[in-house]
Order: structure tokens, then sequence, then C-alpha cells
């Protein structure tokens, strides 16, 4: 390989590599969302049985 | 449809990039001054256009922010300001790998087009500083936007240094009178300059829905608190 080949396949690496790194700075960000998504939906689904069970006790005393 | 545009984009990507690279690299005859070094130039020239575009957009977004006092164009300015600084670092990058190879060094403070690039991208590495020393908010957006749009003025300034200035150490190709080069070169150089809009285009939309999310999810959180 000759010196201007490597440059040129430098250059083209770096896009590559960068491209890459992006790719992988997305997954992380996607698997971040879906980690929190699940906890809000975790904590949504306590909040409606913490209020069913409210509503079940409301209406027993009543 | 809407929401099918970061998979038209990235497919367009996949193809125009994926295509012009191919091309660039087995197709194209060798440059008679620079041989097969001169390559570089397909990527690296469609990179600095793309990163004069995302900020010139970004400042498209600023001005409809200050016009609309719309607060969804400050995310879609950051965005654009954000995906040009990325791409602004590859044409320093790319520009200096050409450089060591045609001139055989990495940098030179004599040529003004990498010197007012160099500004440009400071100027907008500033921009980030000034975006997170401000509370989020009305005023954040307001300096932002009003930045961004400053900063467009030294996009046409850094793009026609070079022909204003009397260095010939940078070459100009892309000539008032038509492009200096093949044919072949030419639509090479057009593949990879829309196959490079298109990569900036699917950064920008999934970038901008990412920070959606973060920001919808911020209001779910504290309204489950």
């Amino acid at each position: 390989m000759s010196s201007g080949d490597r440059y040129v396949f430098a250059a083209y690496t770096v896009v590559l590599v960068t491209v890459l790194v992006y790719v992988l700075i997305i997954a992380l960000k996607v698997s971040r969302l879906d980690r929190e998504v699940g906890d809000l939906a975790r904590r949504a689904r306590e909040r409606r049985v913490a209020e069913q069970e409210d509503d079940r006790e409301e209406a027993a005393v009543g | 449809m809407r929401n099918n545009r970061p998979a038209l984009f990235a497919l367009a990507t996949l193809v125009l990039l994926g295509g012009g690279v191919a091309l660039a690299l087995f197709w194209v005859p060798d440059d008679a001054d620079q041989g097969f070094s001169q390559r570089i130039f397909y990527i690296h020239v469609p990179i600095a256009l793309t990163a004069y575009a995302c900020f010139g957009w970004g400042a498209w977004k600023a001005l409809r922010l200050l016009w609309l006092r719309d607060e969804r164009y400050d995310l879609e300015s950051y965005t654009a300001v954000h995906i040009g600084l990325i791409f602004g670092v590859l044409t320093l990058v790319t520009g200096s790998i050409w450089a060591r190879a045609s001139w055989g060094v990495w940098w030179t403070w004599s040529s003004r087009q990498l010197v007012m690039f160099l500004v440009l991208f400071l100027f907008y590495a500033a921009y980030f500083m000034l975006r997170y020393s401000v509370e989020p908010g009305r005023r954040r957006a307001n300096i932002s936007a009003v930045y961004a749009l400053f900063g467009i003025v030294l996009v046409p300034i850094s793009f026609l240094a070079i022909r204003l200035s009397s260095d010939l150490i940078h070459p100009v190709v892309l000539k008032s009178s038509g492009p200096d080069m093949a044919g072949s070169m030419f639509l090479v150089f057009c593949i990879c300059l829309a196959g490079m809009l298109a990569l900036a285009a699917t950064m920008y939309n999934v970038e901008l829905t990412g920070k959606r999310l973060d920001g919808h999810l911020r209001e779910l959180r504290e309204a489950l608190a």
C-alpha cells in the first residue's frame, strides 16, 4: 500500500468509525429510553393498583 | 408518513453514500496531479458542504423561533447545530489527512480557507457553552437562536474565503464557470454530496426524535412523581 493509499484509507475509515460510534451512542440512548419508559409504566401500574385499592376501601367503609 | 422519515433518509443514505463511496474508490479515474489521494475529495468536500447546510438549517430554525415565537424550533435549531458540529469535526479531520497527503503537513495557518473553517467550527462549539450556561426556558431559547443566526454570517465568508484570498494552497474546483473536473468525477461528487446530506438528515431526525422523547419522559416523570 503506497502512502497515498494509506491516507485515503485513513480518511474513509475516520468517517466510517464516526458513523459507527454515532450508531452506538444512539443504541445506548434507545436502551436508556426503553428502561425509563418501562420504569414509568411500572410506576403508572402501581399507582393504578393503589387507586383501585383506595376506591375498594372507601366502598367498604361507605 | 412523518414517522417513516428517518427510515427513508437512512435508506437513501445507504444507497447514495454506499454507491458514491464505491464509485469514488473503484470507478473514477485518478487525478492527473494528486493521483489516488485525490479520492479524499469525494468525502471531504461533501462533508464540509453538509456542515454548512446543517448550520444554515439551524439558523433557519432559529429565525423561525424568533419570528413565530414557537419554542419547538429551539430544539430543532439546537439539533441542527449539534449535527453540523459533528460534520465540522469530520471536515477538519479529513481535511487534515488530505493536507498531509497533498502538502506534507497536517495543518497550515497560511490558508485562509482552513482558518475560516476553524473559526466557524469554534464559534459553533461555543454555542453549546453558551446554551448550557443559561437556565432552560424562553431566555435560553432566544439567546441560542440569536447566536445561531450570527454564526450563519461566517458560512458564506468561510465558503468564499478561498475565492477572495490570494493563497494558492487550497485548490478550487467548484468555480463560477462550472466544475473544474471530469464529468465522471463531478457525477460521483454529486452522488456523495447527496448521500452525505441524506446521512445528516437521518442523524438530524433520529437525534430530534430522541430529544423529544427525553422531553416527554421528563414531563411524564414529573406527572407521576
